[in-house]
């Protein structure tokens, strides 16, 4: 029985064929999965489709559907054209950028040099400062103190306020030491014994092999920066140096008008002015979006593939 | 000499740290090492003023701090910051909120995963699969703010659902300003956002089963229903277990940003979270020493249930968040 069916032992499903073994599925149950998976599937996208379709509408079409549009009707590039040309938002849009950019290149260099020199036991004070790092998963420093410190350091109002204060994540240096540690050592003391140096050992051999497991780390870390908003809000005064996140709830989630962009017609309660705004919501809704839905694709592989799943379960 | 190098250090892998301390003295291991100490050297800075300096202003809290005066010069006024808290009905609302969130989303967040996961597992196409895991993994990379505001344009006063019921003459209703329907609202949100990306690990988990396991049972006459109960819900009761112990060890803590975005429109009453009473009180009235003994208060509780959370899972035999 089972040398018959042992070469069915890998999960036969991932082959895309039934095992003998297992029952014809019902139609009832079929169909009941199957409006399952599609109502997950839309209470996903939906929102998102709702939100691209109205940024991308004509103040008529929005006037036609009352509010929202959901079936497409007509193609205006108007909002994203507003929004664009030297707004609040556009500002916004750079600063986000600039931020994520230069906060993500920060994050992992640092988190890459720390994994990697805590990544070999028995070097000098490697204990003390391994602890120093997994301590702070038990015991979070406070809102309070944290904010008295950046006002105290000059940081209130800068940039900087955005990127030092969470630059290091305990936890992707914990998940990137321990892939480090589980790499073929022999390669890495061959390396060293060609008289490689450190550095060089991290950049020719260890990264080269841990690039999926880099960009992972990289990607929390850009996704961390991009949707930042408490620390934003916490830090930042002046509204000139808002990020996206920022911008959003105040002009999207509360409603003020946007300052640069249709000041006139928000003003107005007319039906014109009210839909055109609403066009240009969506199309900040659209713009915070596009990142995360530009970079997912090229990383989501690694998820599945259970680089995750190992950082996870430790 | 490359060659002395290797003879001090012991080429066999693991080294472990009694070993190495054993053989070389420090100033050797420092010589040897410094390479590396340089390299932690950023990780370790950053952590120790952003994370170790202000974990020592934690003092303010028995302070009656001004920051006109600075931490140094602030007088020293003992416990009565937490005895004023102890009388402040405010801040047992927060945690009465707090509490109550926690186990609301234990009973009607937490199997949502577990459910997902056995969903996407049973799909049979290996495309459809790969589909469904890369959508409900999505939302957990967007920002509350979005999730939120997503949120308000489906359920909002202006949002598709009151467009709908509006074409339709049916009274409206705002599903985003309710205090009495909040609960659940913030429930959803969390649900929307983050239960594909907590499927992940109990996907894992079922990857791992044996599937002679389900053919052993099917020959024995189990249908597809006794073979889940049989086979594949004790194979997820360890992951399951983990994972209620890790959120009860965090019972304190429910989503901050998520709440403070939206204590605005239900109001305080139904919204004000522990996290956000020590920003209300602390930053905004600048009643610093009040809001920082109250933080200080939710940090020691929120340790002292992680480290029983973990000796709870340890005792299960499980490895908890710290046995690395």
């Amino acid at each position: 029985m089972t040398t018959a069916v042992g070469s069915t032992r890998r999960d036969p499903r991932r082959r895309g064929g039934r095992p003998v073994w297992d029952e014809q599925p019902t139609r009832i149950g079929q169909t009941a999965k199957g409006v399952l998976v599609g109502l997950v599937l839309l209470a996903v996208l939906f929102p998102l489709w709702v939100v691209v379709v109205t940024s991308f509408s004509t103040a008529d079409a929005i006037t036609r559907a009352g509010g929202l549009v959901i079936v497409p009707d007509g193609f205006s590039l108007g909002a994203y054209a507003e929004l664009l040309s030297g707004s609040v938002v556009t500002r916004s849009v750079l600063v986000s950028t600039g931020v994520t950019v230069v906060g993500t290149l920060f994050s992992t260099v640092v988190t890459l040099l720390a994994a990697y020199g805590l990544s070999r036991p028995g070097s000098f004070l490697h204990r003390p400062l391994l602890f120093m790092v997994l301590l702070t998963f038990l015991f979070g420093p406070g809102l309070i103190p944290t904010y008295l410190l950046v006002n105290s350091l000059g940081l209130l109002d800068t940039y900087a306020a955005l990127v030092l204060p969470g630059a290091v994540a305990a936890f992707n240096l914990v998940v990137l030491r321990s892939f480090f540690m589980n790499l073929p050592q022999e390669v890495i003391d061959s390396a060293r014994i060609d008289g490689a140096s450190e550095f060089g050992v991290l950049t020719r051999i260890v990264l080269p092999l841990s690039k999926g497991v880099t960009a992972v780390i990289a990607l929390f870390y850009g996704v961390g920066y991009w949707n930042a908003f408490f620390n934003a809000f916490l830090y930042l005064n002046s509204n000139d140096k808002w990020p996206l996140q920022l911008v959003l709830r105040t002009y999207v989630l509360q409603g003020q008008s946007i300052p640069g962009a249709s000041a006139v017609d928000s003003t107005l309660t007319g039906t014109g002015g009210v839909v055109a705004t609403l066009a240009i919501k969506m199309a900040v809704i659209v713009l915070a979006v596009i990142p995360v839905l530009v970079v997912y694709p090229f990383v989501q592989k690694h998820f599945t593939k259970g680089v995750i799943v190992g950082a996870i379960k430790g | 000499m490359p060659g002395a190098d290797l003879l001090e250090r012991p080429p066999v892998q693991p080294r472990t740290p009694a070993a190495a301390g054993r053989r070389a003295g420090w100033r050797r291991r420092l010589k040897r090492d410094w390479v590396l100490l340089v390299m932690v050297a950023p990780a370790i800075g950053l952590l120790t003023v952003f994370h170790y300096v202000p974990l020592l202003g934690n003092v303010v809290a028995f302070q009656d701090y001004s920051p006109f005066v600075g931490m140094v010069y602030s007088p020293w006024v003992g416990l009565s910051n937490f005895a004023r808290i102890m009388e402040d009905p405010e801040f047992w609302s927060a945690t009465a909120n707090t509490l109550v969130i926690t186990a609301f989303q234990l009973v009607f967040y937490f199997p949502i995963p577990i459910g997902l996961a056995l969903l996407v597992h049973s799909l049979m196409s290996p495309r459809l699969r790969m589909f469904v895991q890369s959508v409900v993994y999505l939302p957990h990379f967007f920002s509350w703010v979005l999730v939120i505001t997503l949120f308000q344009q489906m359920l909002g006063g202006a949002g598709v659902l009151n467009q709908v019921l509006r074409a339709n003459g049916v009274a409206t209703f705002d599903v985003m300003t309710n205090p009495d329907l909040f609960i659940a609202l913030v429930t959803s949100q969390s649900v929307w956002k983050d239960a594909g990306w907590g499927a992940i690990v109990f996907l894992a988990a079922l990857a791992t089963i044996d599937t002679s396991l389900y053919e052993a049972a099917a020959v024995d006459g189990a249908n597809r229903w006794r073979r889940m109960w049989h086979v594949t819900l004790p194979a997820l009761v360890p992951v399951i277990v983990l994972l209620l112990i890790l959120r009860l060890g965090e019972a304190l803590t429910v989503g901050f940003e998520q709440f403070l975005l939206q204590r605005d429109a239900v109001g305080q009453e139904a919204a004000e979270v522990l996290d956000t009473y020590v920003y209300f009180t602390g930053v905004v009235n600048a009643d610093f020493s009040y809001a920082a003994a109250a933080g200080l208060i939710k940090g020691l509780i929120g340790l002292l249930l992680v480290l029983a959370a973990n000796r709870v899972a340890h005792m299960v035999g499980e490895q908890g968040v710290y046995s690395r």
